[in-house]
């Protein structure tokens, strides 16, 4: 008995030492990315991105230069905006359409059925990017180019949030739904007012998902998105690095700021997300 | 919606809209766009001729990074977060949720923060902090972004920092459904901690290790955003960060060569199509699901 327990607490040690060794090569460059923050750009130019720790050099300039919206920093607060604006549209938008469609696909029986999920999943394995060319094209056609409704559409209703879904719904007791017939419920009676509270796990988990991937979202936004107002956050920040002269100090200072928002809405959720991904559980 | 009879329809139609417009249309026109000179106002039917001068230098050079950076994310983002994941729910583990967050957190930065970071990390300057790392050991300072190997090494280090968490977060959640049962069964016959690893969890985690084989396949294709934000935006050296997408990007915004770029899009669309098929084969997805 004793050496069993004293091999658990080797075994226990070495694993935990593993793990450290792990989270703290993984959280690093976001601390390297902070303490850049706090340094002049001069020192950035001289060493690069570093560990040099000098109380010295330290200060809160470069957010107050981001907090003052002067120079390059002058639209920081509307990309900031702008992408609040399109994710929070996106999110909820998406959970909708992906909601109904997934419940759709899961706790029905109908002909078209099978293609359908089909096509779900053919969407879901063809990287969109191959296709970026047309859609741009036809952004401009449907006057959506430089517009938040550009960004969201062409995107929001989004196979994997769907799979996820389907998944969930499949695993919704069908008697409810019996039931609320019985009452004279009709059909979207029935989702809205029983099967959407139910669904509450999967609703979170594709949430951060969802804000994830907006919040993010780089190449499609790029693209149309074309004067400096509308840009989004990702766009403006790559904006301070470009041929015409870099702004790293405005750049990391603002990168961390980035990260504050969906930060906080993963420490808010986790749990949901967690137990959501594990439901979602994909079945080969 | 108040038919039971056509009610599906109802809750699928946003995405048969979707796909329609925004899937199918696009795709359509993208084949056609192939054989075409787009130009404002004047499009002309001209044949197979983009695909004809697909074959050239800076195809070759997007089409092998692509190749290059897909093979080596699979090698480091598959049996890795595989492993971490069966460590990390052992009943020997400690602190579980902390760790499982904190891998989880680079995930949640944008790839243009991400791209920052490393552009800096993998700096040419001796102060920088890869090559800070490199003098410990004697090494002479790499000019990371300058060569094509050390180049591929940056964009796999960043791929790896921000997808092994997630990529570890799909194993584990899938090792929760394992039934309990099987591993009492084996320790009854007296299999060791190896056996129960490659004859329990391997096999019962196979449909997970498709949907992440399958996510990176999808992945390493697609990627752009990395290599754009290495090198600011500006052409890399020699084409060695170019990708297939970023060559799209390049003809299609940067040249207006629309007709061009859907042609590398069609192309790069036949070989992902090919690769999934060849691995769903192998992995054997087709067969009938329950």
């Amino acid at each position: 008995m004793e050496t069993r327990k004293n091999k658990i607490n080797t075994a226990s040690l070495l694993l935990l030492v593993l793990f450290a060794a792990l989270a703290v090569l993984m959280l690093f460059p976001l601390y390297a990315l902070i303490l850049a923050s706090l340094k002049p750009a001069a020192e950035l130019f001289r060493y690069g991105l570093n560990v040099r720790w000098d109380w010295a050099l330290m200060s809160l300039d470069n957010y107050k230069t981001i907090f003052a919206g002067s120079g390059a920093a002058g639209h920081y607060f509307t990309w900031y905006k702008n992408s609040l604006v399109i994710t929070a549209l996106f999110t909820v938008l998406s959970l909708l359409f992906s909601s109904m469609v997934g419940y759709g696909l899961g706790v029905y029986r109908f002909r078209g059925q099978t293609l359908i999920f089909t096509l779900v999943l053919v969407v879901m394995m063809i990287p969109m990017e191959i296709i970026i060319l047309p859609l741009y094209e036809l952004t401009i056609k449907l006057k959506l180019i430089n517009t938040v409704w550009g960004v969201i559409l062409p995107f929001v209703v989004a196979p994997l949030p769907i799979f996820f879904f389907r998944q969930f719904a499949q695993g919704l007791p069908k008697d409810f739904m019996d039931a609320g017939r019985i009452d004279g419920c009709a059909e979207s009676g029935i989702f809205f007012r029983i099967m959407v509270p139910l669904m509450a796990p999967a609703y979170g988990a594709i949430a951060i998902l969802q804000a994830m991937n907006s919040w993010n979202n780089f190449l499609w936004p790029l693209i149309v998105l074309r004067t400096t107002e509308q840009f989004t956050l990702p766009i403006g920040l790559a904006s301070f690095v470009s041929p015409l002269g870099n702004h790293y100090e405005e750049l990391i200072s603002g990168a961390v700021l980035a990260i504050v928002p969906i930060l906080i809405l993963f420490l808010f959720f986790q749990r949901y997300f967690i137990s959501g991904l594990t439901v979602g559980g994909v079945k080969g | 919606m108040n038919s039971r009879t056509w009610a599906p329809y109802g809750f699928v139609l946003p995405f048969i809209l979707s796909f329609l417009i925004f899937f199918a249309y696009p795709l359509f026109r993208a084949g056609m766009m192939s054989f075409q000179q787009v130009l404002p106002g004047d499009v002309q039917f001209v044949g197979l001729e983009h695909y004809s001068k697909l074959w050239n230098a800076d195809f070759r050079a997007a089409l092998w990074n692509s190749t290059r950076y897909t093979f080596w994310t699979l090698l480091l983002l598959v049996p890795v977060p595989m492993v971490l994941a069966v460590l990390l729910n052992s009943s020997r583990m400690m602190a579980r949720n902390l760790f499982r967050s904190a891998l989880f957190i680079p995930a949640l930065t944008s790839v243009v923060v991400a791209g920052v970071v490393f552009r800096l990390i993998f700096g040419e300057l001796d102060g920088a902090l890869m090559n800070s790392i490199l003098s410990v050991f004697g090494i002479p300072s790499q000019q990371w972004l300058y060569s094509s190997s050390l180049a591929m090494v940056a964009l796999v280090v960043l791929a790896g920092w921000r997808w092994m968490g997630i990529n570890m977060l799909y194993f584990l959640s899938a090792l929760q459904s394992i039934p309990k049962d099987l591993y009492e069964a084996a320790d009854i016959d007296g299999a060791g901690v190896m056996r129960k690893f490659t004859s329990i969890t391997v096999p019962m985690l196979k449909p997970i290790t498709i949907y992440v084989i399958t996510i990176t396949l999808y992945g390493g294709y697609a990627m752009f955003t990395e290599s754009y934000m290495l090198w600011a935006g500006k052409p890399s050296p020699q084409n060695i960060g170019l990708t297939m997408v970023g060559y799209i990007y390049q003809q299609g915004f940067q040249y207006f060569n629309l007709g061009f770029g859907a042609a590398i899009g069609i192309t790069l669309l036949v070989i992902t199509l090919l690769i999934s098929m060849l691995q769903l084969t192998v992995l054997g997805m087709f067969r009938k699901e329950d």
